[in-house]
């Protein structure tokens, strides 16, 4: 079953991607940043997948365009996931906030854009989570250093 | 010295004023005897009604992910461990077969079999926990104190196998630290009739209590659609009424072998996820009975240099294995390039690791799908609406784990 809807997935889907695979038995497609929203909205409306997963992100430093932003679906009816990667320049880390389709969409990239920088253009409230406010940098980003420390309340000599 | 320059505030609160003027913003937490782990609420009141809710986890936030990056392969096992360390053993075998995908390893049917019935010991230990706790807040002591003693006699019967009451660090890739010792599926098989002599006085005691039913009856609710929305998986969901669990509809492990089914809730409140965990437990115990049946004999690490060590007397005699015992430890075990993401259905939810790898000894990139995490993004869903006293068992009917929520 799951092949049948994969396969439903590139025809349907493939087109407007620039690459699609299956990958350890989840879709995968590779799209440009214009193309995210309208890629999400048929994802959800034509082929039910109603379950937004997660965002993250890759840093391919020194790669060039730097980032990769990596969003999983599932789907309730098929019971099969799908990834999506766009990939942004370090200039210009913005992709579509996909607020408007899900509502779990909100928090998660709220935690990808206080790790990565990456910004969520509609996303009204990119308040960090698990770091404080004032936090300098982005601490998941390969260039940021993981002994590099910034605690709020001086510790105690 | 005012407070506020003293120790500066780490969250900026999405509100300060009121919607009308006759409200009050109240503040519960980050540390309050009430809630489970460190959890801010910020909240704005008509009398004695939640009107809306800013929540804010990440005070026990340990920088997991960028930890991991450093590490080799092996070397993460007691980090994922630390999770949700009320059940280690998923996070274990869950990150585990992340790893055995890339790698394209298949691991040996007696840890199938184990791995499974250790999953299901693990969920069982969760759902006393969450029950036990979700109960004494209502004042319920008795129901807390027989479900914490089971949940101790399960703590010490995991000691005897892994050596440690909560983080186990039990998993490998490509197998299990070691078999079981004698005796162990003896002792378990009386530890879940103790367990059922338990529950069912927990049953005798809270199902039809007014007192319990007032305070978790319609409290909490939330829809199927709203809940998808906002990313709830697990007891959460299926309180619901939408039968969505992993184990059934992407069987991994040996689920697909087992009898079991899915309860779910009518109403998604309070109270149909306390019976959800209930009825779970038994299916757990139904499964793990089915597997103590089934547990084939045979190694429980593949035959595989890549990822087991070799046997210690090997490493002491022959060269060759004292090469790929320290190359195993100080490169760690290579993972071909790729990406994977694989999700167990923990106690909580879905639980998915997302690991990128370049080839080397140390991932890439390691992303955790943590259900607490997500849950934290809609749980002011539940909240609003309620009375402030709701709070608490709502807030412990959705089992935040702080360790996986703040990672």
């Amino acid at each position: 079953m799951a092949d049948d809807i994969f396969e439903r997935l590139q025809a349907a889907l493939g087109p407007g991607a620039a690459s699609s695979s299956v990958a350890h038995g989840i879709a995968v497609f590779e799209i440009a940043p214009a193309a995210l929203t309208g890629f999400v909205a048929r994802l959800k409306g034509e082929f039910g997948f109603d379950l937004f997963l997660d965002v993250t992100a890759v840093d391919w430093l020194p790669q060039a365009p730097r980032f990769e932003v990596v969003w999983h679906f599932y789907s309730t009816t098929h019971k099969v996931r799908v990834r999506l990667k766009v990939r942004v320049p370090e200039s210009d880390a913005t992709v579509d906030s996909l607020v408007a389709h899900y509502g779990s969409a909100r928090f998660m990239e709220r935690e990808c854009h206080e790790m990565y920088g990456i910004d969520f253009r509609g996303n009204d409230d990119l308040r960090p989570i698990l770091l404080y406010e004032g936090f300098e940098g982005h601490p998941l980003r390969k260039d940021y250093d993981k002994e590099h420390e910034q605690p709020l309340v001086p510790y105690r000599t | 010295m005012d407070t506020e320059t003293r120790i500066p505030n780490p969250v900026r609160p999405a509100f300060t004023q009121g919607e009308r003027d006759d409200t009050v913003i109240v503040n519960i937490g980050p540390s309050h005897p009430a809630t489970h782990g460190t959890v801010q609420i910020i909240a704005e009141l008509d009398g004695e009604r939640v009107l809306r809710t800013d929540i804010h986890c990440g005070y026990l936030h340990r920088g997991f992910e960028k930890e991991c990056e450093s590490h080799t392969w092996h070397n993460l096992i007691p980090y994922v461990d630390r999770l949700n360390y009320v059940s280690a053993l998923v996070n274990d075998f869950a990150y585990c077969e992340a790893v055995e995908k890339l790698m394209g390893i298949e691991i040996t049917p007696r840890c199938r079999y184990l791995r499974t019935l250790l999953s299901e010991y693990s969920r069982l230990v969760d759902h006393l926990t969450c029950v036990a706790a979700g109960l004494m807040e209502l004042g319920a002591m008795t129901a807390f104190l027989y479900l914490v003693m089971v949940r101790d006699f399960m703590y010490e019967h995991l000691a005897d196998l892994t050596g440690a009451r909560v983080t186990y660090t039990y998993g490998r890739i490509g197998g299990l630290a070691r078999d079981l010792p004698d005796g162990w599926l003896k002792r378990l098989s009386e530890i879940l009739v103790q367990y059922e002599e338990f529950v069912g006085r927990v049953h005798g005691l809270v199902d039809r209590n007014r007192i319990f039913i007032d305070r978790m009856r319609n409290v909490g609710t939330i829809t199927t659609a709203e809940a998808l929305d906002y990313g709830f998986t697990g007891p959460i969901l299926r309180s619901t009424g939408a039968p969505r669990d992993l184990r059934k509809d992407t069987p991994y492990l040996a689920y697909a072998e087992l009898d079991f089914e899915v309860p779910v809730g009518i109403n998604g409140d309070n109270y149909d996820r306390y019976y959800v965990r209930m009825r779970e437990m038994d299916e757990s115990v139904w499964m793990m009975r089915q597997l103590m049946e089934m547990l084939p004999a045979g190694p429980i690490n593949v035959d595989d240099r890549r990822c087991t060590l070799p046997d210690k007397k090997l490493v002491y005699t022959e060269i060759e294995s004292l090469i790929n015992h320290f190359k195993l430890i100080i490169d760690g075990p290579k993972v071909p390039a790729g990406e994977v993401y694989s999700a167990h259905e923990s106690p909580n939810g879905e639980l998915g690791f997302y690991l990128v790898s370049k080839g080397g000894g140390t991932p890439w990139k390691m992303h955790v799908r943590a259900p607490s995490f997500v849950h934290m993004g809609g749980v002011h869903r539940m909240i609003d609406g309620d009375q402030l006293a709701d709070i608490v068992p709502t807030f412990g009917s959705v089992n935040m784990i702080g360790g996986e929520c703040d990672r």
